[in-house]
């Protein structure tokens, strides 16, 4: 497929993910403010340092409150990763790669568009309870998946999209395990508090894993939970679980099973035996803070190499022969 | 809740393509009326409503040229149709094929034997100094000795209820994916209606259109590649849907490129090679090699390719020259001179500028006639003298004193008018036909067109970047 194309068809899958990861963490942490500590800095102030647009924040804010975080992730177009700016981003390159999608999956981001687009118009964020509009747009990405699923061929285009998501999606639960550092950070004479224990249910809610986690560990722990987030086999939301998932579809594209043939094989490989044979309690020995801030990092190379193997076109500038795919 | 009543509907007189007079509908509109009699002007309404909603979600979107980038707009539908009786359509019908047949024999010869301005039938200097005439395509011989393969021509009813020609797009032609997409739309509003009219189907235009360029190249199983500038070209939303119907990649001019006279595109594989191109790309921003220097659009080394056969452009360059404003006002006597036989539908009369004798009668008549440009399209840089201001007169008469080449003017056609849903109400509005034309081993008139319509009240001017809308054309079988 064009290469143009395939960038696209991953970004646009990575703009969604992205999309119904903020729209789960907005939900999440508004259910949390409810019942905590009031203090709008502790509670909320964490959220935005997870997306990595804190330095951006600050220079937009005097000051963190509910009302202009829930803002600042949710609508405000001067923030490239607000959830609003995702959704016209995914629907942008939607609008790109419109031969390559079906017109189920065009018409429902399309309806996504237009319901984050009245959002703004209708300033969602100074509602007294915005947790519907979260919820929507939670939903609509969640259906989207699933129309994807049903209506999409698994050809090239397919797995260049499910690795977009699984790099989106791994990025998001590192970052999501890292909040709990910058809670710590604010407060940490909370430690083994029952608002201790309500944070790390919550956190495990924003990535989607409390009920799995329960059904498999039962206890809230610090240690059970990083592990579960990190190094689960079969959750599929934890960092190890998309790698698998990941190395599956750029083997589907490369029809390599062993070893590498390019850079994007080398890097995602690396990091997926990294993890492998990882011990949590090795990452807690050596700073969980630190484990997840070097994953992040890797895991950026990797999304780098997946660009230069197959989308920039400096590797690719000979004929194919005997094509007709 | 009051139904739907023609008793207070205007005909004004315009020839109305659904009343002969208010008491009197047309055969074809019959059937229509009484269904449409039956429903209530809310039930209507809402009808128009989910239409209008449909559009948005099924991303029927263009950009404005004019409007800053990213404001989008829809091409409102009407949900009422414009409907074409059998016999007339059958009658339009065999003059499109005429009418194509001789364009194209007209373009072969400018760029090959010139015979048809050796014999004098049209001015050398006329023909030669067209904004669209390629020196680079002297020459040429595309497959088939086709050179516009895809084109749609715009017709309008006058108000005697004949037919005319008003312009011929015989480069990109845009607005088939309405036809198409509009139709799937009304069969939602209208399901009943079309079980009982017999309206012929549109639906196989992409199918014919892919056969048509597969058969443009010996090459077996071609990789054929839509070109489009981009997402922001205004009719974007048309190159990815038929594209995607064909079962085409979607390229734009920085997925391509020649190697020793080849063209292919970039894949995550390496370089694939393109065996036809139809380009919705304008002449001059194919190749910055050839054709304008300064561009940043378009592939070089695409026309050399092009021209040793390695690859198919569709329509061909150059073609442009017999949709030339001015070279139109020729096109009866181009029938005549290669056919043998008298246009089947009219031109309108058209005044050349570059002609002295015409000039003088534009000028000096100015604000009873339409002035256009001759290489202009999409209703930019028109005058309809009728309805403009002494000022806007007196401008256009400087710029045609400045290039008289550049302008033709027409008398004022009074397009005939369909009803359309205003606000609530039924009123009539300006229309026009556009129906498109594939030409390949044969040549395929699709039972269908573009109907557009000037939904500002009082308005002639039916294209989209100027208030128009569009209507469902319905070709009855009889």
């Amino acid at each position: 497929m064009l290469s143009r194309i395939a960038d696209t068809m991953y970004w646009m899958n990575r703009y969604l993910e992205r999309a119904e990861n903020y729209a789960r963490f907005m939900d999440v942490n508004f259910n949390l403010s409810l019942e905590s500590a009031p203090d709008a800095v502790q509670q909320w102030k964490p959220l935005v340092m997870i997306t990595g647009d804190w330095p951006l924040y600050e220079s937009l804010y005097e000051n963190v409150e509910k009302e202009k975080v829930i803002y600042f992730l949710g609508f405000d177009p001067q923030n490239p990763n607000s959830l609003y700016n995702s959704i016209c981003n995914a629907r942008e390159n939607a609008r790109a790669i419109r031969p390559e999608i079906t017109k189920e999956v065009w018409e429902q981001i399309n309806y996504l568009y237009y319901f984050v687009k009245e959002g703004l118009e209708k300033k969602r964020w100074q509602e007294k309870d915005p947790r519907l509009f979260f919820k929507t747009v939670k939903e609509g990405c969640q259906l989207l998946y699933g129309i994807l699923a049903i209506s999409i061929s698994r050809n090239d285009g397919w797995h260049f999209g499910k690795i977009g998501q699984l790099i989106e999606r791994a990025d998001k639960t590192s970052r999501v395990l890292d909040v709990k550092y910058h809670i710590l950070l604010s407060t940490p004479q909370a430690v083994g508090t029952p608002f201790d224990l309500s944070q790390w249910a919550a956190l495990l809610k924003s990535v989607s894993a409390y009920d799995m986690y329960r059904k498999k560990h039962g206890k809230l722990t610090p240690l059970k939970i990083s592990e579960f987030l990190i190094l689960d086999k079969v959750f599929p939301r934890s960092m190890y679980f998309c790698l698998i998932e990941a190395e599956k579809s750029l083997k589907a594209i490369t029809g390599n099973e062993t070893g590498f043939t390019n850079s994007a094989e080398k890097q995602l490989g690396k990091l997926k035996a990294e993890l492998e044979f990882a011990d949590i309690n090795d990452i807690f020995e050596g700073g969980l803070h630190e484990y997840v801030d070097g994953f992040q990092k890797k895991l950026n190379e990797v999304s780098v190499a997946v660009y230069e193997s197959f989308f920039s076109n400096t590797n690719n500038q000979v004929p194919i022969q005997n094509q007709n795919q | 809740m009051p139904k739907v009543d023609f008793s207070d509907y205007q005909i004004s007189g315009f020839y109305d393509e659904m009343f002969k007079d208010v008491s009197d509908v047309r055969p074809s509109y019959e059937l229509f009326k009484r269904s449409l009699e039956s429903l209530s002007l809310k039930k209507l309404s809402l009808l128009q409503h989910s239409t209008d909603r449909a559009q948005l979600s099924m991303g029927m979107t263009f950009n404005v040229y004019s409007d800053n980038q990213g404001v989008e707009r829809i091409l409102p539908l009407d949900i009422i149709p414009r409907i074409v009786s059998g016999a007339d359509w059958d009658t339009l019908s065999k003059a499109l094929q005429q009418r194509i047949v001789a364009l194209n024999l007209f373009i072969d010869d400018i760029y090959n034997d010139q015979k048809v301005l050796k014999d004098k039938i049209i001015p050398k200097e006329l023909v030669l100094s067209s904004a669209s005439y390629l020196k680079e395509c002297i020459g040429l011989k595309p497959p088939q000795n086709v050179w516009s393969h895809i084109s749609g021509t715009d017709l309008i009813r006058g108000g005697d209820g004949k037919f005319y020609v008003l312009e011929d797009n015989l480069r990109c032609p845009s607005g088939v994916s309405y036809m198409l997409e509009n139709r799937e739309i009304l069969k939602r509003t209208f399901p009943e209606m079309f079980e009982k009219l017999h309206v012929r189907p549109v639906h196989d235009y992409s199918h014919y259109l892919r056969d048509m360029l597969e058969s443009l190249t010996t090459v077996d199983k071609p990789n054929i590649v839509v070109l489009t500038p981009g997402i922001y070209n205004s009719a974007y939303f048309e190159h990815a849907y038929l594209a995607q119907q064909m079962g085409a990649e979607l390229a734009e001019g920085r997925d391509l490129v020649v190697q020793d006279d080849f063209v292919y595109m970039m894949t995550t594989k390496g370089l694939q090679k393109v065996d036809v191109i139809y380009r919705r790309v304008d002449d001059e921003f194919i190749d910055p090699s050839v054709f304008n220097k300064d561009s940043l659009l378009g592939t070089p080394g695409l026309f050399k390719a092009y021209l040793k056969g390695n690859v198919v452009l569709v329509n061909a360059p150059g073609a442009g020259v017999a949709d030339d404003k001015a070279v139109y006002a020729y096109i009866p006597r181009l029938i005549k001179y290669y056919l043998g036989e008298e246009a089947l539908i009219p031109n309108i009369k058209t005044y050349i500028c570059a002609e002295s004798q015409d000039c003088k009668y534009v000028l000096e008549n100015i604000s009873q006639l339409v002035v256009k440009q001759s290489d202009g399209s999409g209703g930019y840089g028109m005058l309809i003298g009728p309805h403009s201001t002494k000022k806007e007169q007196d401008e256009f008469v400087i710029k045609i004193k400045n290039n008289p080449r550049n302008y033709i003017a027409q008398p004022m056609i009074n397009l005939s008018r369909v009803p359309t849903l205003c606000d609530n109400t039924i009123e009539g509005r300006h229309v026009d036909l556009r129906p498109y034309v594939l030409y390949g081993k044969d040549i395929k008139v699709i039972p269908g067109a573009l109907t557009r319509v000037a939904l500002k009240k009082g308005s002639l001017v039916v294209n989209s970047s100027q208030g128009g809308g569009s209507k469902d054309t319905w070709v009855l079988d009889s």
